[in-house]
């Protein structure tokens, strides 16, 4: 570990390339914690627009016509405007009408602090585009299908449960891959109200040791290796839920 | 017999189902509407009248008067977006159409470089573009005689330019290759030069289908014009925060002020989502 630090200043000092992050322990560690907010950042809202997706395209289905008109009004709303200012409403708009705690300080804090804004806000965007490729893939499905699953006495929950959406989600993967790859690097966005996430610290990196042009090139390979972790993930488990004959 | 049953006929031999065995019809899309846009407005209105209540009575202005007396000053900003906007998505639309040609070229050499660069440009997020365009490009660059200075609005064109270009190489791609291979043949037996064949025959198939994900691109990129705010450009989201200032910190200004954002937002691009609907489903190709 030392020889690799040695390594890093050799190189810095011949090459002027300033990688700080491979032999300065405080920019190692900080980083690596920015990396880590990145990641818990892309996990949360993943997990949770997905979980938007399939709740919304259900509710979509509703007989209720002011549900369906909610949903849709969600959809468009969340769609036709940019994330990050629906980042700043969430955050600086309605933050101030949310009730403070007192820290172990003995300040006061807000009870919903930067990151859970990012992620309520990350969900709710990657949410609005989830539900409309959930509802293509239920489209997909011949009724006839569903008739049969009525026929074997399910309910409409059961049916979605059981049979609509273990067979839309096959079809619908692609669409959903492009658009959770689409939410990674739109956590980045979080940079805007100071979660510390990858892109955040880095910045304070190159602020410190004025090396933008290494630490940029670090970032793109970084963000390039999520999408291309989550792409390969997505894959894989499009080709572990084939059926044959369902799809292409 | 399932599908005249289904279509409400009653075949001589199956009675119509009971009421209660039906199937619901599927509920019809909803269409939005004048009165949705008010609904969203009545919405913007009620954060402004809810944030009023929650402020101390004291002798300042209400905050849609706020809103009303900035406004001149906040569409003027937004004006800005649009026009960053355009400018992107030309710079994007023509650097992108030839990289999106070189996807689709016969040397090995051309289309690997394409690929990288459409890869690199596609999976990088948009604000790393933007601070890598806002720190890499020099202030001034010197062409000859002429110095031309770069003030920050025309890196962050720049920035946002180069996910577009990438996005409009893959749409290039995608309706070259949504071509049957058999119009390429048929135009080669009749004599075309690979040019011509790309130009006369092939484009002019394909370009009425990529325009659906063209537009989808530009209200992306619309939404993508305020990141330029995180980079110092005086467009309409830094002004929102300028007007917060202006008016002296008031906190409770900040839901109106960004919901006023989000309003117009969504009133521009609302209309091309859903043009961009409608050219879909004219120019869906029918297998």
């Amino acid at each position: 570990m030392h020889g690799i630090a040695l390594w890093f200043r050799h190189l810095h000092e011949t090459t002027g390339i300033n990688l700080t992050i491979a032999y300065d322990p405080f920019d190692r560690a900080r980083f690596l914690r920015g990396f880590l907010v990145t990641l818990e950042l892309s996990a949360i809202s993943i997990l949770g627009s997905v979980l938007v997706g399939i709740v919304g395209a259900w509710l979509q289905g509703s007989r209720l016509r002011w549900t369906r008109r909610f949903v849709q009004g969600y959809i468009q709303l969340f769609r036709n405007t940019p994330p990050l200012v629906q980042m700043f409403f969430f955050y600086f708009g309605l933050s101030v009408l949310m009730p403070t705690v007192k820290n172990r300080f003995g300040m006061q804090q807000p009870l919903i602090g930067g990151f859970a804004w990012a992620s309520i806000s990350l969900i709710f965007f990657a949410g609005a585009f989830n539900v409309e490729i959930f509802r293509s893939g239920i489209e997909a499905i011949p009724s006839s299908t569903i008739e049969a699953a009525e026929a074997l006495g399910y309910t409409r929950l059961q049916t979605y449960i059981h049979v609509v959406l273990p067979l839309a989600t096959r079809v619908c993967l692609p669409a959903l891959t492009n658009n959770l790859v689409n939410l990674i690097k739109t956590t980045t966005l979080a940079y805007a109200i100071a979660v510390p996430e990858l892109l955040y610290v880095s910045n304070q990196i190159w602020s410190d040791s004025v090396n933008v042009p290494v630490m940029m090139v670090v970032l793109f390979i970084i963000y390039i290796a999520l999408v291309g972790l989550l792409v390969a993930a997505m894959n894989a488990w499009e080709r572990a839920l084939r059926r044959p004959g369902l799809g292409t | 017999m399932t599908a005249g049953c289904n279509a409400g006929r009653a075949l001589p031999v199956m009675l119509p189902l009971p009421e209660a065995l039906r199937r619901p019809a599927a509920p019809p899309p909803i269409r939005l509407s004048l009165s949705h846009g008010i609904a969203l407005a009545g919405f913007v209105m009620l954060t402004a009248l809810a944030a009023d209540a929650a402020g101390v009575a004291a002798p300042r202005a209400g905050v849609l008067a706020v809103l009303v007396r900035w406004s001149p000053l906040l569409l003027r900003g937004f004006g800005f977006n649009i026009l960053i906007s355009f400018m992107s998505m030309a710079i994007g639309t023509i650097v992108g159409a030839f990289l999106g040609l070189g996807l689709v070229s016969l040397r090995r050499a051309v289309r690997t470089i394409a690929w990288a660069l459409t890869q690199f440009f596609r999976n990088a997020p948009w604000l790393v573009l933007l601070f890598f365009m806002i720190y890499m490009l020099p202030f001034q660059i010197q062409i000859g005689p002429v110095s031309l200075s770069l003030p920050d609005w025309v890196k962050a064109v720049i920035g946002l330019a180069l996910p577009v270009m990438a996005n409009v190489s893959e749409i290039v791609r995608g309706g070259v290759q949504s071509i049957h291979p058999g119009q390429w043949e048929a135009a080669e037996s009749l004599g075309f030069t690979r040019t011509q064949q790309l130009w006369q025959i092939v484009l002019p198939q394909c370009v009425k289908r990529m325009i659906p994900p063209w537009m989808n691109l530009y209200a992306i990129l619309t939404m993508a014009t305020t990141l330029a705010s995180i980079v110092g450009v005086n467009e309409i989201v830094t002004l929102a925060s300028q007007v917060q200032a202006a008016e002296g910190g008031r906190t409770d200004l900040l839901a109106p002020l960004y919901g006023y954002v989000l309003l117009l937002f969504f009133i521009y691009s609302y209309p091309i989502a859903r043009l961009t609907q409608r050219l879909e489903r004219r120019y869906a190709v029918r297998i």
